[in-house]
């Protein structure tokens, strides 16, 4: 789950690091209201997961709560690649004397936490990893942990002044505290901005959660956009499934990620366009299908539906009671093609066929046969 | 022959009497795997499929003298259950469970590196997994959830990040004619205890694998890593194919390991590095046998003419520049 630029803050500010005083508002009147009482010259954010706000206007100063209301209006009406601006954040602005870049990163190839570290902040990461990638520090964070002295003589080497090294070696320590406690796979500062007074804070924030420890994070829940989600996603998500929405029109059901992408890959090999990946993993039950079927009917664009199943841990006889199942309890208006092999194949080919319904076993032909049947759909 | 599992592998069941792990203890055993025990904490003393249950994996290990572990246990449980297999000498650890945080994967892993010995990419203990279907060596011992039925004893080591596409390829050379000395799963997480760079070094040493087909797929540069380890240390022939051609940046497909970012892991660059390695790479999956045949019949007919001269060691060397060796372009482009 990636973070918007608020909650990631509220993390932060958890772990002690410094970030300045603000709040999310969802109209230009709470904007107004934050903005008085934080008093002052503030800075009106769009909260969207995209690189570029300040570019696509969505990053704005306001002297006064009145302005602030205006700003706040502006940018909540805007869509920024793609994304409607639900909310922007309202915080206290400051002066920046110099901006750095710091992040915390999960090396899958060492098996271990890379902290990188810029003396250029405030630009894409990426980009300077582009055009000067000499200027980006990069040191592994040992099994045991990071030492305090280890944090200083990092940030000595880019913060000419010890002071701030030190006050930056801080925010370092607490940033690693933060990545590690709260189970992230990227925990990143940019720009980590020094103050004409001195100061050095977090201007930014940009988290990446990893799902998979969400049984141990009960807060996390109140931080997914359940407004973004469409209600494909919402009940992928609901039922343990793995769903992207693509372009295309023909619906795929798969059990494995490896083989859903296989798959398609193989649609558009032979000249059709998947119009989803879907998983829906390891040991499926019978209402996993069902779940899925839901979702790809959802999808107005799909003309025909393949499942493409090869039973291990997951039985083929489960996906075709609930093929079975959904189709009982409401008829498809497309195609379906089912592919199934693997465990219990023999048991799911009589469910099948007892409710009419035949199956192949070769994914080659079930690829070619869902995209002719699509193409009579279109025709 | 084989790699890591085979007729001797005396198996212990971690999460044995759980829905996944109940059911696939019965396939193991049914398959002819030799199932010596399981271990669910609290559940002591009982058995499951006529296999004794024990509390711990010590306890386990001391009774029954397993040498390797299965674990099906949910994924809040699953570091813990690597770290009990390898404190208590269990030599090969797979996990099957997914949904692991990658900072407990990431635990687990050291523990295991650190009881081996770094730089020793032979020795035990291993792990194999999160997140992944196991191994098997056809006729002799299955680890884990591939299905038995669509294997068969033969040439061919197959390596592989996913699960299912792994037993349509396997289906597939098995329909062919070609048949595997062991097929291994090594997962498609972030973090993996054993990567292709292993499974190739032991099939690469394995006298019976005549040749090797890997599945990649889409995120991280395990597959470039692995081109470029082929390129300079594997003598048997190699295809390759890589899963996510199609896969939008910045979508997590599935896998937690399966997401392109920042431009690197995509497919076209993983295929752009088997090629530039000599590594043949297979369009779709159902090319796969017939490349691997064409490369296991040239091998053979060349080691036969050239068996009068030389020890056969030394003929697998002059094959390989029969490709032309382009600069490796994914090597250059790629960022860390």
């Amino acid at each position: 789950m990636n973070l918007h630029e608020y909650q990631g803050k509220e993390l932060f500010a958890r772990f002690g690091l410094p970030v300045l005083p603000g709040q999310v508002a969802a109209t230009p009147e709470e904007a107004r209201d934050v903005a008085a009482s934080i008093g002052g010259l503030v800075v009106i954010k769009a909260q969207v997961q995209a690189g570029g706000r300040g570019k696509a206007g969505g990053v704005k100063l306001a002297r006064t709560p009145e302005e602030a209301f205006e700003k706040a209006r502006d940018i909540l009406a805007l869509t920024i690649k793609g994304l409607p601006v639900r909310r922007v954040l309202v915080a206290q602005a400051a002066d920046i004397a110099k901006e750095y870049y710091l992040s915390i990163v999960m090396d899958r190839e060492k098996k271990a936490p890379l902290i990188m570290l810029s003396a250029e902040g405030g630009v894409e990461i990426e980009e300077v990893a582009r055009t000067a990638p000499e200027k980006i520090i990069r040191q592994h964070i040992a099994l045991d942990g990071l030492r305090p002295y280890q944090a200083r003589n990092l940030m000595a080497k880019v913060f000419p002044d010890y002071r701030q090294a030190a006050q930056a070696a801080d925010v370092l320590l607490k940033l690693y505290r933060v990545f590690q406690e709260g189970d992230c796979s990227l925990a990143e500062i940019n720009p980590l901005a020094v103050t004409p007074e001195g100061r050095v804070i977090a201007l930014d924030a940009k988290v990446i959660l990893d799902d998979n420890a969400d049984f141990r994070h009960m807060d996390w829940e109140h931080w997914r956009d359940a407004e973004d989600e469409t209600m494909g996603q919402k009940l992928a998500r609901e039922k343990g499934l793995s769903y992207v929405r693509l372009e295309g029109d023909i619906g795929c059901v798969v059990n494995g990620a490896g083989l859903a992408m296989a798959t398609m890959d193989l649609i558009k090999h032979y000249g059709g366009e998947p119009a989803n990946f879907l998983d829906i993993g390891g040991s499926s039950n019978p209402e996993k299908v069902t779940a899925a079927l839901k979702i790809i009917t959802g999808d107005s664009h799909v003309r025909a539906i393949l499942f493409n199943i090869f039973g291990g841990i997951t039985r083929c006889d489960d996906v075709a009671n609930g093929i079975v199942t959904s189709l009982k309890e409401s008829p498809l208006s497309v195609p379906l093609v089912i592919r199934l092999t693997g465990t219990n194949e023999d048991k799911a080919r009589q469910i099948l066929s007892d409710f009419g319904l035949g199956a192949t076993t070769s994914m080659d032909e079930a690829v070619r046969m869902v995209i002719a049947r699509a193409q009579e759909v279109n025709a | 022959m084989s790699v890591l599992i085979d007729k001797n592998t005396r198996l212990i069941v971690q999460g044995i009497t759980g829905r996944d792990g109940a059911f696939h203890t019965q396939q193991m055993i049914e398959y002819g795997t030799k199932v010596v025990g399981g271990v669910t904490p609290g559940k002591g003393g009982g058995t499951m499929h006529d296999v004794p249950v024990f509390d711990s994996v010590a306890e386990a290990v001391e009774k029954t003298r397993a040498n390797t572990s299965v674990i099906y246990v949910p994924a809040a449980f699953a570091a813990d259950a690597i770290h009990e297999a390898a404190d208590a000498g269990i030599a090969l650890i797979v996990c099957i469970t997914e949904g692991l945080p990658v900072r407990d994967t990431l635990g687990a892993f050291h523990r295991v590196l650190s009881l081996r010995g770094a730089n020793n990419p032979l020795g035990k203990p291993r792990l194999i997994g999160p997140n992944c279907p196991g191994l098997i060596t056809p006729g002799q011992a299955k680890v884990g959830i591939l299905p038995g039925q669509i294997v068969a004893p033969g040439p061919v080591g197959v390596v592989s990040k996913s699960g299912t596409l792994t037993y349509e390829v396997v289906k597939q050379l098995t329909d062919r004619g070609l048949g595997q000395t062991t097929c291994i799963g090594i997962g498609g997480d972030p973090v993996i205890g054993t990567d292709f760079i292993d499974a190739l070094t032991l099939f690469e040493a394995d006298p019976k694998t005549e040749g090797i087909v890997l599945m990649g797929e889409i995120g991280g540069n395990a597959e470039e890593q692995a081109a470029e380890f082929i390129r300079k240390r594997v003598t048997k022939p190699v295809v390759a194919f890589v899963a996510g051609q199609t896969a939008p940046p910045g979508k997590r497909m599935g896998h937690a390991g399966a997401i392109i970012s920042g431009g690197t892991g995509t497919a076209g660059e993983k295929m752009a590095a088997f090629e530039a390695a000599g590594v043949p790479v297979a369009r779709i999956p159902s090319e796969i046998p017939e490349l691997m045949a064409e490369l296991l019949q040239r091998r053979r007919t060349r080691r036969k003419n050239g068996a009068a001269k030389a020890k056969p060691a030394k003929k697998a060397a002059p094959k390989k520049p029969a490709k032309v060796m382009k600069p490796a372009r994914g090597a250059a482009k790629r960022k860390k």
